[in-house]
């Protein structure tokens, strides 16, 4: 005399909802922690480029062809665009996720993912394959070093 | 008796005191009848109101003098039941608890239906979604042990939870979030308070399941901490606080509850 087809008293409340694998949780996370590091970095960044060589105008080819001969600022740059531009795409992709539905929505995530991968790999190239002698330039220690060089 | 009641009535005309003071104010109200609109339309009704007169008390004249077929749900009238939470000038508030004084009646009280919720008859919403996402994180006390006697609690444990014990689910929160607004599947703001109310208590046992059903991609990572919950609560929960204490519970993985 069992009884069957009714549910025991205390079995468990099944969920309606659907179990995803989900990144939420780390996209959170990563968010924070690389927002506190891009403060560092952003402002090591403006501050080396804008303040301390005087002013603006001295920003130029060869400022920066000096600053990515030392591996450092190299190391600092590739930690700047890695950081900062997948904060901003998963910025743009919660803004997505909140406003766009149904094929539009694909459609967005698609292009924003395939357009952070290109600026990375893009971004990522420059910098660790940087060579100063690419451009004309009157500085004259970039030019003996590069005519040195040939 | 009689006598009594007469000079009620007569004490203003004798001028012993001042008449209270009247005031004509406007109310746009935003209909729709299923059965005869195809669009929701405002409506101007002009009432007759004391200050200390609620929107609640002028949307009663309005049903009992002017339209019957004005429709809305209240049921306690005084702030508790959590029926009449509704548009009030752009904002979510309880009809019960909004003073004619507390707004400026040189304008007029513009009140419609919360919103992200499906509109069923003028300021009538399916208030199902709501209570499904209140049912999903599991709205009750989980405690194994056999209920002989006391689940004693200290004061600092009891104190821990207090201020989401206080929520009377009239979805005025859940219904001022933009993420709610365009995405109904979020769990929002009320379901994830009364979570908190079960997950902070001591005496709960199951807030590891319940941090698990908000650890969701509806969950309480879709918080954009706009903190307009925190400012709609009729009740002065600090809403986007909960929601706040939820996400670093889910983080560490447990509560962080008082041990004593």
């Amino acid at each position: 005399m069992t009884a069957t087809g009714i549910e025991a008293p205390r079995t468990p409340h099944v969920s309606h909802r659907r179990k995803r694998i989900n990144l939420e949780k780390w996209g959170w996370i990563y968010m924070r922690l690389s927002g506190v590091l891009l403060v560092v970095l952003i402002f090591g960044h403006l501050f080396y480029n804008l303040i301390f060589p005087g002013n603006v105008s001295a920003l130029d080819w060869a400022f920066v062809a000096g600053k990515l001969a030392n591996p450092v600022w190299i190391v600092w740059d590739v930690l700047l665009l890695w950081l900062a531009l997948i904060h901003g795409a998963n910025g743009m992709r919660t803004l997505v996720n909140d406003y766009a539905h149904g094929r539009f929505r694909t459609v967005l995530l698609w292009s924003l993912g395939i357009s952070t991968v290109v600026l990375l790999v893009l971004g990522t190239l420059v910098l660790t394959t940087f060579d100063p002698c690419l451009a004309p330039t009157e500085n004259a220690d970039l030019i003996a070093a590069c005519t040195a060089q040939e | 008796m009689a006598a009594v009641l007469e000079a009620v009535d007569n004490a203003p005309a004798d001028g012993a005191a001042a008449p209270v003071q009247a005031f004509t104010v406007t109310l746009i109200v935003r209909r729709f009848d299923p059965e005869k609109d195809s669009e929701p339309y405002w409506q101007d009704f002009d009432v007759e109101l004391f200050a200390t007169d609620r929107v609640l008390d002028a949307l009663h004249k309005i049903k009992w003098e002017q339209d019957g077929s004005l429709t809305f749900r209240r049921s306690c009238a005084h702030g508790i039941c959590g029926s009449d939470a509704m548009r009030i000038n752009g904002r979510n508030r309880l009809a019960c608890k909004t003073l004619i004084k507390d707004l400026d009646i040189t304008k007029p009280i513009y009140v419609e239906a919360i919103k992200g919720l499906p509109l069923e008859k003028d300021l009538i919403v399916d208030m199902e979604p709501f209570f499904a996402s209140y049912r999903e994180i599991q709205p009750f006390l989980v405690a194994s042990g056999k209920p002989e006697k006391e689940r004693i609690q200290s004061v600092a444990q009891r104190e821990r939870f207090d201020d989401t014990t206080k929520c009377i689910l009239c979805a005025a929160c859940t219904s001022s979030c933009p993420v709610f607004w365009t995405d109904g599947q979020y769990f929002g703001p009320a379901a994830i308070v009364n979570a908190h109310r079960f997950i902070f208590d001591s005496r709960d046992e199951a807030a590891k399941v319940r941090l698990d059903i908000l650890n969701d991609k509806e969950g309480v990572w879709r918080c954009r901490t706009t903190f307009n919950c925190t400012e709609a609560c009729p009740r002065g929960i600090e809403v986007t606080k909960a929601i706040a204490e939820v996400k670093q519970a889910v983080l560490r993985g447990k509560p962080d509850v008082p041990k004593k």
